[in-house]
């Protein structure tokens, strides 16, 4: 239906290019308290999320929520948003107590929200996304014109003006659907903003420009909850920090800046985590090739990549998101078909097919958990074994004895919570869904690992479990490619690192050779579009 | 009826319904009434595949309430313990076929295709084996031409879909039509007569009073049961239609996998023409008209998920024998099959509308662009 791009009635109204990108309510105060939680409950079949949380946002501040995977975070927002209704306990909304009976009512009231999962229309362009469910309209008519302007706006804001606004979300990297989600919660007029987890996708200047906006609109004096596991980011762009454990508020309102680590961690984990990586071999333990990758090349991801993972090895690869990284993992494991170039596996060069590359030994756990990985309404324990439930089967018949077992083995491991491997995916808290994924690969008969953000949302004690895994394994002779945006990642677990910068290998070094600055200096230089499909 | 074709969330394709999940999860919401079983706030009857069992007391309820409607009628006839013995078996005897090709059915639908051409497949099958050529060779020859042709035409649809990449629904359409004008081009239009006895007596004979069809039926259902929730092959057909991709990744091979399906689902109408063969004791191209209908609303009123990934044999098995059962309710009250037609659509919509309610805050979410989709 062809439309007339504007309205000429209304093509007065054109001062969008000028409009501070997230207007601020005129009666906004700063300091006030905005928002306060007394006790709030909200539970879900045997798990109690929520069990009586207390927080207190004033305006124009960051308020950092701390906690571990499935302390109730994301249930506590949702809250918020008017997703979930809680059970009990007051929410008080600028003074006077309120219910969000659904999103919308929430949003009317000036709480925007970017969730933890990508909560986008995939088959909508970028700018209907941004502008769901408060379309520029005149007349009946979707005002495309000037909600594409603006949506430009917004996402140059956001250092991304090079996504096209009329471009489909599905054919966006999971970056730039991030990217997307933050442009839709900037296009409301709010009072507060709340992130889960918004910087779980994205890379290190990314999270930069992030943080430029959000310093913009607590200027304004809007208020922003933040959600994330790296403490780094809390200390830079945190006031205060609640810390929630097991559903309770277990500290309120400590500075950001001020408090030590140390207390942040005990305080969500009632213990205390040495966050360090674990020891390097000291010897040279390494054994021979497992993995050779010989000038593989797909246009316009990346270009003649070699590399080589011997038995026993970490070899990590540092890059921007849209460097190429993703896309080569997934061509070594033979989910996309390179142009040119060979893998070999042992010293065999694989067919193509992911089928070869699994009977080679090798296992990846993908970047997208939703889309790539996980059946959601399926128990945990199928989804551990995805991969490997034809091993534990005899003539063709399943063994769900075994599965389970293995499954709770890998659950206990990794600090899944709740433990009860029957309960299907879905009711599983983000981080605790990424353990999924990456445990999937751990239960033992694989020889290679392509592991791609497997920290994505994991918590800071799992984080640990999984780095301490992922060593293990290494030690008995099994190599590890593993893709990260967090280069003290690579740093830290990796033996041999490669640097990534527009589909092409740019360095190659023992990790013991780089530091953190030499590393993001090599990798910047980089834009989402690349890299995407046309 | 081709207009009853079941609701609009009939989508060949599978709808990307769960993909674009609002933040609003909506099964999530679901699941969550659904285990909390009394205390929820959502009732037992949302449940899903994963707890169908809750669903298919629903289903039994139904089968309840029509047999009191029955009793209610007829009081006369249900008062007598041995007409309605064999009354229970009429029903199973009805539902023995079209219940064969829904397990079928069920296995690709769950696999996230759907197969039109289930009917064509039964009378192409039952034609070809009732030719003179075929009956030469006996009642072994027979059966094997029925099931080999069955299994090679869900072979075609198979490597369509998965190798040709075609869209089931425009894939199994074309064999639909295909199928039909193969079996009347081969029948010449004629009903061709079986003369084997044993055939014949598949449909006629009883073993300790009950039809030899209903064992097939029970046999059917069970194998089906036991390789979708026993076997590996049923496990990738749940992995493989819930999310196609995550099964590839894991190492499926998902287009051999689909194909499989279709051959299957082409196994079981083969199964379905010897049956039909049997209670006709002939075949004629038009036979088993509409069957894919019958069997995709059975599936579907069983609990079993278009989009793919979710249902169960139980569920499907319930959902034929609800449908013969209204059959044989209009049949014994002698109203007319236009109304028969009436009631067994509301169903189909009925039992839909009860699996969008999962789906709730997705549709408002779509309601929601519809406006910026309209333009
Ligand atoms: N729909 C649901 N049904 C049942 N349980 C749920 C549901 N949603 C969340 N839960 C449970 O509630 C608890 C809190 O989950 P939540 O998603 O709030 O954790 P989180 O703090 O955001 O964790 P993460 O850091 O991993 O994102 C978890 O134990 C989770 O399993
Ligand atoms: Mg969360």
């Amino acid at each position: 239906m062809a439309l007339p791009e504007d309205d000429p009635a209304t093509a007065s109204a054109e001062a969008v290019a000028e409009a501070p990108l997230v207007e601020a309510p005129a009666d906004t105060v700063a300091g006030e308290v905005v928002l306060r939680l007394t006790d709030l409950v909200k539970t879900f079949p045997g798990v109690r999320a929520l069990d009586g949380v207390q927080l207190e946002v004033r305006a124009g501040e960051v308020h950092c929520l701390l906690g571990q995977n499935g302390a109730g975070k994301s249930t506590l927002i949702k809250v918020l948003a008017g997703v979930h209704q809680p059970d009990s306990g007051q929410v008080e909304w600028r003074g006077e107590p309120a219910t969000f009976a659904n999103p919308q009512a929430a949003m009317k009231a000036g709480i925007a929200t970017i969730y933890q999962e990508l909560d986008l229309v995939e088959d909508l362009s970028v700018a209907e996304n941004a502008f769901l469910g408060h379309e520029y309209r005149s007349f009946g008519f979707v005002r495309r014109g000037r909600m594409a302007r603006h949506t430009r706006q917004i996402l140059s804001r956001l250092g991304h003006g090079e996504i096209p606004p009329g471009r489909m979300v599905r054919s966006l990297p999971a970056a730039g659907k991030q990217i997307v989600s933050m442009a839709r919660a900037l296009s409301h007029e709010a009072r507060l903003i709340i992130m889960d987890e918004p910087s779980a996708v994205l890379a290190h200047d990314e999270v930069g420009n992030l943080f430029r906006i959000i310093r913009e609109l607590t200027a304004q004096g809007i208020a922003v909850i933040y959600i994330s596991h790296r403490l780094e980011e809390i200390r830079e762009i945190g006031d205060r920090v609640t810390v929630l454990k097991d559903g309770r508020t277990t500290a309120a309102n400590l500075p950001a800046r001020d408090t030590p680590t140390r207390d942040l961690v005990s305080r969500m984990t009632g213990r205390t985590i040495e966050y360090v990586f674990p020891d390097r071999p000291t010897d040279d333990s390494a054994g021979a090739d497992l993995l050779q990758v010989e000038g593989l090349t797909r246009t316009g991801e990346f270009a003649d990549v070699s590399l080589n993972v011997r038995a026993g090895e970490i070899v990590g690869i540092a890059g921007l998101v849209g460097s190429g990284r993703s896309e080569l993992l997934e061509t070594i494991y033979g989910a996309r078909l390179p142009e040119a170039g060979t893998v070999q596996m042992d010293g065999k060069v694989l067919r193509p097919g992911v089928g070869a590359a699994v009977r080679a030994g090798m296992g990846m756990a993908p970047e997208e958990r939703k889309s790539q990985a996980l059946l959601l309404g399926e128990p945990i324990y199928r989804n551990v074994t995805l991969a490997t439930f034809g091993r534990y089967a005899r003539l063709g018949f399943t063994n769900a004895a075994k599965e389970r077992a293995e499954a709770d083995r890998i659950a206990e491991t990794l600090e899944l919570r709740p433990r009860d491997v029957d309960r299907p995916v879905r009711t599983l808290s983000g981080g605790n869904q990424q353990k999924v994924v990456v445990g999937r690969w751990l239960l033992g008969g694989t020889k290679l690992l392509l592991l791609d953000e497997p920290t994505r949302g994991v918590d800071v004690g799992a984080r640990a479990e999984l780095y301490q895994v992922i060593r293990a394994l290494a030690a008995q002779g099994v190599g590890v490619l593993l893709v990260s945006s967090e280069v003290p990642e690579v740093l830290g677990l990796a033996d041999r690192v490669l640097v990534m910068r527009e589909g092409r290998v740019v360095r190659e070094a023992a990790a013991g050779e780089l530091d953190e600055n030499t590393v993001l200096d090599l990798v910047m230089a980089g834009s989402l579009m690349e890299g995407a499909p046309a | 009826m081709s207009d009853a074709t079941p609701t609009p969330t009939a989508t060949p394709e599978r709808p990307q319904l769960p993909a674009q999940s609002p933040p609003v999860d909506p099964a999530e919401t679901a699941v969550a009434g659904n285990k909390a079983g009394s205390g929820g706030k959502l009732s037992w009857w949302r449940g899903d595949g994963g707890d169908g069992a809750k669903r298919n007391l629903g289903l039994i309820g139904v089968l309840a309430a029509l047999i009191v409607v029955g009793a209610i009628t007829k009081p006369d006839l249900y008062g007598d313990p041995n007409w309605v013995w064999n009354n229970v078996l009429a029903i199973l005897q009805l539902a023995s076929v079209v219940g064969v090709v829904t397990v079928g059915m069920t296995f690709v639908i769950i696999g996230g295709g759907i197969d039109l051409s289930v009917g064509a497949i039964v009378a192409l099958a039952g034609v070809w084996c009732t030719t003179v050529a075929t009956q030469s060779y006996g009642a072994g020859g027979m059966i094997f031409a029925a099931l080999a042709v069955g299994i090679c035409v869900g072979l075609v649809n198979g490597v369509l879909i998965s190798y040709g990449r075609l869209v089931p629904f425009i894939a199994t359409l074309a064999m639909l039509v295909a199928a039909r004008g193969l079996a009347a081009s081969i029948s010449n239009k004629q009903t061709q007569v079986s003369s084997s006895t044993f055939i014949n007596d598949i449909a006629a004979r009883k073993v300790i009073g009950i039809p030899i069809l209903v064992y097939i039926l029970g046999a059917v259902v069970l194998a089906g049961w036991v390789v979708l929730n026993r076997t590996t092959f049923g496990r990738r057909t749940i992995a493989v239609g819930g999310n196609p991709e995550a099964a590839r990744l894991a190492g499926i091979n998902v287009r051999r996998h689909t194909m499989l399906l279709y051959a299957l689902s082409g196994l079981c109408c083969g199964i379905a023409a010897i049956m039909l063969t049997s209670q006709a004791t002939s075949a004629q191209a038009a036979m088993a008209n509409l069957y894919e209908l019958d069997a995709i609303a059975a599936a579907i009123i069983g609990g079993t998920l278009l989009s793919g990934g979710r249902g169960t044999i139980v569920g499907s098995l319930l959902g034929v024998i609800i449908f013969a059962t209204i059959t044989n309710l209009f049949a014994i009250n002698g109203l007319s099959i236009e109304a028969q037609n009436m009631v067994k659509g509301g169903i189909i919509v009925a039992a839909v509308l009860v699996q969008q309610f999962q789906f709730k805050s997705v549709t408002r979410l779509l309601a929601r662009n519809r406006v910026t989709t309209a333009t």
